[in-house]
């Protein structure tokens, strides 16, 4: 596939997959390329070991980013994504391993100082838990919350909302009560995606699917309308107007109120 | 600030008290909400723990929600002082899963508005470091020339801040041409002499010099173990700048210099930045000199909405108009990693798409967020009015670290 959009160009990711394949060796679970992007998942209780590898012998040297992903219906279901940035060879690589709410990562703090708060973060978002981390606490959430909000089963309005209690003269925690239902739209095509039976439709699923229309039978000359005598309109159809309705005018027993009287007199105070 | 008295061990006769301080989560100079857990000795900064997501909101999670389209503008909000840059970031990551290619025109222009972004946040940043450090005029006149970015993205896009300008595809709108000449006249007259007198007040100013000349000095080693990126590192004398190592839309057609301190100290990150709005405004004049004519987003119809007007007047945008304003586009099922060199250094998106018309996942990697962990190693040892200089040369905008 050629490459035509205008995304950030390092350098070809040419023989990369292969030689870091071969380095990581047992350590590495699965290498693909995709949309531009090398991906190595290696093997959870590894992690340091191949990142210190591409660290130091590959020259992978920034970690910018830890992202978590939750795919709840695998059986590892979270995954943590390393991306690493090598800023002599410019190149980037994303490294992954995945793991579940009990089993924890080996720490990255080791290698790099700077994963200390991205691996807060997974923690506070996720839950994945990171073996050897000198400081896991929350970070981004408030304190004394509880939950990990980013998980796809914690819903998106939350549990609780705050206030400020006017009687207690502090902020209270409620559970969250919504002045109107959640807007869920589900802008996907109902002939595409949508697994429920839409409203009114509940026959559609149950009757087979009606037979093609019978093809329409051949006329001579097909009727169509090019000049405006073919409309119908004109004397004809004037005279046709013109004959009195049926019947007579519906007439009531007492006067029907007609329109207000004229005001010829100026109303007061106009003008002033 | 509300302090309170520690216990302390005692060394000998001698009873050595530490302070614990709370700067925050309210301070003029914490640029927003932070709140640092500082403990003293004396004046003397022994730890930081800086306490962040006071604003966290979020976004990733609401962006889960949205369609693509309707997340763009969550990115505006991230770092409010240059939302365009934010939206660069993103847009490129959908344009990279999708493989759309974007017209030239629209590349040119979304330079431009990226650059003049940068002009706008080191406007803001500068004006507000100086200010921590106690000058009061340059702030006001930097300023001026703010509030001149700010009509210019009205002009081009309707909103001052939160701009929703760059889309999937190119650009929303095209500007007039009025609006490119005066960006030309105010990049010949205005933005120069206003800027250079500013600075002219600053950078051989002794107490301004005195205030940020090896105060927090970080090593290249720690640069990168910190991973550090935007003027940070260049403050640190790594000439590492995304615009030229890893060129997006049309910065490999500029020429420009990538600005890098020597000493790494705050007066080094905070010239770099002052290097970096003249190198802006160098690459904007390219832009406006070479920018051609054509359309400014991709016609692949199955992304880029139809303008209204084409709306009004033909069945088929009619359709596609329709759907790509309720369901909006698929984007094929996949992972990347796209990185920009926003104003403040790598600002990243992690889009993960699982082929519906929803972003699966969508990690926003924050600037600030590794260069504020740094704070408490930079800051160790130096004095507690330092900490505002310091958090000053970090550039720190906390709707983009916390999210």
């Amino acid at each position: 596939m050629t490459v035509v959009h205008s995304a950030p160009r390092f350098t070809s990711n040419e023989g990369v997959l292969d030689t870091l394949s071969a380095a990581l060796g047992a350590m590495l679970v699965s290498a693909k390329e995709e949309h531009g992007e090398v991906l190595l998942t290696v093997v959870r209780d590894r992690v340091e070991d191949a990142l210190r590898l591409l660290r130091d012998a590959h020259e992978y040297q920034q970690l910018m980013e830890i992202a978590g992903v939750d795919y709840p219906q695998r059986p590892d279901r979270f995954e943590v994504c390393y991306c690493l940035l090598s800023l002599t060879k410019n190149h980037r690589v994303i490294v992954k391993v995945s793991t579940d709410e009990a089993t924890p990562v080996p720490t990255v703090t080791t290698l790099w100082p700077v994963a200390g708060w991205y691996e807060r973060e997974v923690y506070d978002m996720f839950g994945v838990l990171f073996a050897g981390h000198p400081d896991l606490r929350r970070i981004l959430t408030d304190y004394g919350f509880q939950g990990h909000p980013f998980r796809k089963d914690f819903p998106l309005t939350g549990y609780v909302e705050l206030r400020y209690s006017e009687e207690d003269k502090r902020v209270v925690y409620e559970p969250v009560e919504l002045a109107q239902d959640l807007r869920q739209f589900d802008f996907m095509s109902p002939w595409e995606g949508a697994e429920y039976v839409l409203p009114g439709d509940e026959k559609a699923a149950a009757s087979p699917a009606p037979a093609a229309p019978a093809p329409a039978p051949k006329v001579d000359t097909p009727k169509v309308t090019e000049k405006p005598a073919d409309t119908g309109a004109g004397d004809k159809a004037n005279a046709e107007a013109a004959k009195p309705v049926e019947g007579s005018p519906k007439t009531t027993a007492k006067d029907e109120p007609g329109a207000p009287a004229k005001t010829d007199r100026k109303v007061e105070g106009d003008g002033a | 600030m509300s302090f309170q008295l520690e216990e302390s061990p005692t060394t000998g006769d001698e009873v050595i008290t530490n302070y614990t301080i709370n700067f925050g989560p309210q301070h003029p100079a914490a640029h927003g909400v932070l709140r640092m857990v500082m403990e003293l000795d004396g004046e003397i900064i022994e730890r930081i723990d800086p306490h962040v997501g006071l604003l966290h909101r979020g976004t990733e999670k609401l962006i889960e929600y949205k369609t693509y389209t309707q997340a763009l503008p969550y990115f505006d909000r991230l770092d409010y002082c240059s939302p365009l840059g934010m939206e660069h970031s993103y847009v490129l990551a959908v344009e990279k899963l999708l493989n759309l290619e974007v017209p030239l025109r629209g590349q040119y222009l979304r330079v431009l508005f990226a650059e003049l972004t940068r002009i706008c946040n080191h406007m803001l940043n500068i004006g507000s470091h100086v200010m921590d450090v106690g000058a009061m005029t340059p702030n006001l006149w930097l300023f001026e020339i703010r509030e001149d970015c700010l009509n210019f993205f009205e002009r081009a896009s309707g909103a001052r801040m939160h701009s929703a300008w760059f889309r999937p595809g190119g650009v929303h709108q095209d500007v007039p041409l009025k609006l490119l000449t005066d960006i030309g006249d105010w990049l010949d007259t205005r933005l120069p002499q206003l800027f250079e007198d500013a600075m002219s007040l600053l950078v051989d100013n002794r107490i301004f010099k005195q205030r940020n000349v090896d105060i927090a000095v970080v090593s290249k080693e720690d640069a990168i173990r910190w991973g550090f990126s935007g003027p940070m590192i260049r403050g640190s004398g790594i000439a590492w700048d995304l615009r030229k190592a890893q060129p997006y839309d049309v910065y490999d057609r500029m020429d420009f210099e990538i600005p890098v301190g020597t000493s790494g100290d705050c007066y080094d990150r905070f010239m770099v930045r002052v290097e970096e709005v003249r190198q802006s405004a160098r690459i904007m004049k390219q832009c406006l000199a070479e920018m051609p004519e054509g359309p400014v987003s991709s016609t692949d119809r199955k992304v880029v909405p139809p303008k209204r007007g084409e709306m009004k007047s033909s069945m088929e945008s009619l359709i596609h108009h329709f759907k790509l304003y309720s369901e909006g586009f698929h984007v094929p099922a996949g992972e990347v990693y796209v990185a920009t060199e926003s104003p403040k250094g790598e600002f990243g998106v992690y889009l993960v798409s699982d082929g519906s018309n929803k972003p699966y996942r969508c990690k926003i990697r924050p600037t600030a967020f590794s260069h504020l962990q740094a704070m408490d190693f930079m800051c160790k040892g130096h004095m507690l009015p330092d900490a505002t200089a310091i958090l000053g040369a970090i550039d720190v905008v906390f709707g983009e670290c916390d999210r």
